[in-house]
């Protein structure tokens, strides 16, 4: 139990990290949701294909990759496999729907406001936090 | 030499949420759902894993991004910080919070774990980024309509 604790707490030391790699030298904000928008559609540099966005993306899913095996190995952390929690596939279309429109009309996701807007202590933010936290359990709880 | 470092920041974000539990549906939902607590099986760690990550990020933004941005330097890598600056609470914020809320709490995805989960090339986490990215066009498409309207409203 406290072994499980202490990984889980590693996980949230390297999550603040990122984040603030990326503020300190680059000056972005790592909220996923925003960063998933600006790899599809704002590109600021014209020209180039590849914007950091991009970049970030790629480094999120080579994580799972590179990660699988030992996670798997060492500490006994499955991947997760979607397909075999029986899902069906209208529901996680209506999730994945509202978590990306959501978002969007929010301007951020967990990691944006709760991590980086609470960070900056951001009224809006914190508001936001709130306002899905609320949402979120009362649906885990009504649905579940 | 910035697009190293948002790979970089990349992996150390996607190892974060694959060690913390928060790539996985099914312990978010355990801490989502609250009434667990009656049975006393919640599992509130994923509270303490965003407090970990923000006693980190809050003191590195205090001490040093702050006083940076007050005397106009940049970050180590850009002239200057791309950071929101609004600070008014309006109806888009709270019901896309909202709706975001509700999505997340009837799987326990969110889209940082939606893109980390990618990389099993299960289709079902295919379907759902799809999805998810549907939604965020829709969500580009009313944030314009909205900001049409305000630019030049109906008259009655």
């Amino acid at each position: 139990m406290f072994s499980s604790l202490a990984i889980a707490l590693c996980g949230g030391l390297l999550i603040g990290l990122a984040a603030s790699l990326l503020l300190v030298v680059n000056g972005r904000i790592a909220g996923i949701s925003g960063i998933i928008s600006g790899a599809l559609w704002r590109r600021e540099s014209k020209g180039s294909l590849l914007s950091w966005q991009v970049y970030f993306i790629a480094g999120l899913v080579l994580s799972g990759l590179l990660l699988a095996v030992p996670l798997k190995e060492w500490l006994a952390i499955e991947p997760v496999v979607l397909s075999a929690g029986g899902i069906a596939m209208p529901t996680l279309l209506l999730a994945g729907l509202l978590v990306g429109l959501g978002s969007s009309l929010g301007n951020g996701c967990t990691s944006g406001h709760c991590i980086c807007g609470i960070g900056r202590l951001s009224p809006r933010s914190i508001a936001a936090s709130l306002v899905f936290m609320l949402v979120g359990i009362m649906a885990a709880v009504l649905l579940h | 030499m910035r697009n190293l470092v948002a790979l970089l920041s990349g992996l150390l974000f996607g190892a974060g949420l694959l060690l913390s539990g928060l790539a996985d549906p099914a312990k978010v939902l355990g801490f989502l759902d609250i009434s667990l607590m009656v049975k006393g099986e919640w599992d509130p760690s994923l509270m303490l894993v965003m407090m970990t990550a923000l006693g980190v990020y809050l003191p590195v933004y205090l001490l040093w991004v702050k006083p940076r941005m007050a005397s106009s330097q940049g970050p180590v890598l850009d002239s200057q910080y791309h950071v929101p600056n609004r600070s008014h609470i309006d109806g888009p914020l709270i019901v896309g919070a909202a709706l975001f809320g509700l999505g997340w709490g009837m799987l326990g995805i969110c889209p940082g774990p939606a893109v980390v989960n990618l990389s099993s090339l299960d289709p079902m986490a295919l379907a759902f980024m799809a999805a998810m990215v549907l939604g965020a066009y829709l969500g580009r498409l009313i944030q314009r309509l909205i900001a049409r309207r305000q630019q030049c409203p109906v008259e009655a």
